[in-house]
């Protein structure tokens, strides 16, 4: 793959690609599993799947979209999920986790309704709902570029404001920051990144790529820096790792990137077993 | 004229749907004071605060802060608080103390600003006046419930307040610490001057160490200086506070759990 990444426009594409995506998902991923918001990538991703099914139908019907891709659509539909969802929130103030399956539900059967109307679809839809090594345009490559850099720069600026509002709302909302305003635009980048990701690791284990990562290095890391900085290590590992392998064995990336993910979790998992026998055995604090 | 009020609560009275839960509160705290207080759960504590922090919308009744009308006030990075809710916080949080700490500035850094050198002197100092220094580095989740409650309040303390307001910061703190709890507060008002606003179930604890008290049960049934209150608590404050208060203040004077 190395030296097919020179040679071949397609395997540049899904590299570069994946680079970005192993490091946007996890550092935005870090924000969601602390604030416990895990099943809204799960939501957005579904919503993001009505959204590129839409937009397959309406380029085998309408010839003004077929040559549309579907990213665009897939990305309206996953941010305004995301608006969706923080209506919902407020409305159920005492059953927020409500709005998640809410909104799951209401992107499968958007997205089933979808690919039924069009008789069923080809590759295609297989290679959004499991990712591919080969279908990823240089198009795709570009949205994603500029979808990366708007979430990095994004949370390097709102870092700290973004810090006080996972650790604590109330006291965010005391101090007198912007609160709802940065959760805003925190629930905006979350659906971008779904949005983004999906061209390789598929829709159906997006949320995967956000969140173990995370759990594996939520497990060793000391500090909140520490924790974005190895759940990043951690996803460029899956990602890079998923694609060669699955160039090689001509696998869904989806899938052998989130087995990859999984093993660093278990090894996170033994090693945090390992360190915490030691001061144990030691007699240390 | 004499020196401004703190905080100035003026015929306030709160209903959360039906039912009133605080009716015609009237508080004044002068700078330097430290103001408890006490008054059994359920009786409006937490919602008076939350009134006096904006984090609830004012509905009959007027409250000032420095001066300023609160629907005009800006100044929250003056306002230091530690919630009820400081002691139930996502214990897994993988954040160091010192994170935690340095995130009390994040309002007064204001947007797109980040830590400097000074900053992270200032919030070394907030760890040295409630003792926890040596902890910085460790991850929050890793400290006892006493030591997580000082970290909570060396976060409220590094935007340098002028007035701290502590929602039962001694809730799940073992007893043995309470006492050095409370003397550090009062450390922290005599030589750091430093206006308190603590709300407790500790009433024993309270009259030695607060200047003024204020009992509360959805109206307001004393306000004064802690001196006043030491005269009246045995016969009138059971009145109103029943059972549970009787059996507090007995602890206290016969040197029990409080001592
Ligand atoms: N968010 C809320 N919605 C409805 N009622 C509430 C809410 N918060 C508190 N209450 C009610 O208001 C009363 C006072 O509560 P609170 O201020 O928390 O008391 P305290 O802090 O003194 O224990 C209680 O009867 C409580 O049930
Ligand atoms: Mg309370």
């Amino acid at each position: 793959m190395i030296q097919g990444i020179f040679h071949y426009e397609f395997l540049q594409n899904a590299f570069f690609t994946g680079i970005m995506i192993g490091l946007i998902a996890p550092l935005l991923g870090v924000f969601i599993v602390v604030r416990r918001l895990s099943l809204i990538a799960d939501a957005l991703s579904h919503v993001t799947l009505a959204g590129i099914a839409a937009s397959l139908l309406l380029g085998k019907y309408f010839s003004a979209f077929n040559g549309l891709n579907p990213i665009y659509i897939g990305m309206a539909f996953s941010v305004s999920g995301s608006l969706f969802i923080e209506k919902l929130r407020g409305v159920y103030k005492h059953y927020q986790e409500l709005a998640i399956p809410i909104i799951l539900s209401s992107g499968i059967g958007l997205g089933v309704i979808f690919i039924s109307l069009a008789n069923g679809f080809n590759t295609d839809l297989f290679s959004y709902l499991f990712g591919s090594v080969t279908a990823v345009s240089r198009t795709d490559l570009w949205v994603i570029l500029i979808i990366s850099i708007f979430v990095v720069l994004l949370v390097f600026l709102l870092y700290k404001e973004l810090f006080l509002l996972s650790f604590d709302e109330e006291h965010a909302k005391a101090s007198g920051i912007a609160a709802k305003s940065i959760h805003f635009v925190f629930i905006l980048m979350v659906a971008l990144v779904i949005a983004a990701s999906m061209r390789i690791v598929g829709i159906l284990l997006v949320s995967s790529l956000m969140t173990l990562p995370v759990a594996a290095s939520i497990r060793i890391a000391k500090g909140f820096k520490q924790t974005i900085f190895l759940s990043i290590i951690f996803g460029e590992t899956s990602v890079l790792g998923g694609l060669f392998t699955a160039y090689y064995l001509n696998l869904a990336p989806g899938g052998t990137i989130v087995m990859i993910a999984v093993l660093i979790l278990v090894l996170a998992l033994a090693f945090k077993k390992i360190r915490h026998k030691e001061p144990e055995q030691v007699g240390g604090e | 004229m004499t020196e401004q009020a703190i905080i100035e609560i003026k015929n306030l009275s709160y209903r959360y749907e039906k039912d009133m839960v605080l009716e015609n509160i009237n508080i004044s705290v002068p700078k330097g004071a430290f103001l408890a207080i006490v008054g059994p759960n359920g009786s409006g504590k937490s919602t008076l605060l939350k009134l006096v922090l904006g984090l609830l919308k004012l509905q009959k009744g007027d409250i000032r802060l420095f001066g300023e009308e609160i629907n005009h006030f800006k100044n929250w990075e003056e306002i230091g608080y530690v919630s009820q809710k400081a002691n139930s916080f996502n214990t897994g949080f993988p954040a160091s103390v010192f994170e935690v700490v340095a995130s009390g500035l994040t309002k007064k850094l204001g947007l797109f600003r980040f830590l400097k050198k000074e900053d992270k002197r200032i919030v070394m100092d907030a760890l040295k006046a409630v003792g926890m220094d040596p902890f910085s580095k460790r991850n929050i989740g890793e400290l006892s419930g006493g030591q997580q409650q000082r970290v909570f309040i060396a976060r409220a303390l590094v935007s340098e307040p002028k007035l701290l307001i502590l929602d039962e910061p001694t809730v799940g703190v073992d007893i043995q610490n309470v006492n050095s709890f409370y003397q550090m507060l009062s450390n922290l008002n005599k030589n750091h001057a430093i206006t308190l606003l603590l709300v407790t179930h500790d009433i024993g604890t309270v009259s030695d160490k607060a200047t003024h008290v204020a009992c509360l049960n959805k109206h307001l049934h004393f306000h004064g200086e802690a001196s006043e209150f030491e005269q009246m608590k045995n016969d009138e404050m059971s009145d109103f506070y029943g059972h549970e208060v009787q059996m507090l203040l007995h602890q206290h004077e016969h040197g029990g759990v409080y001592k």
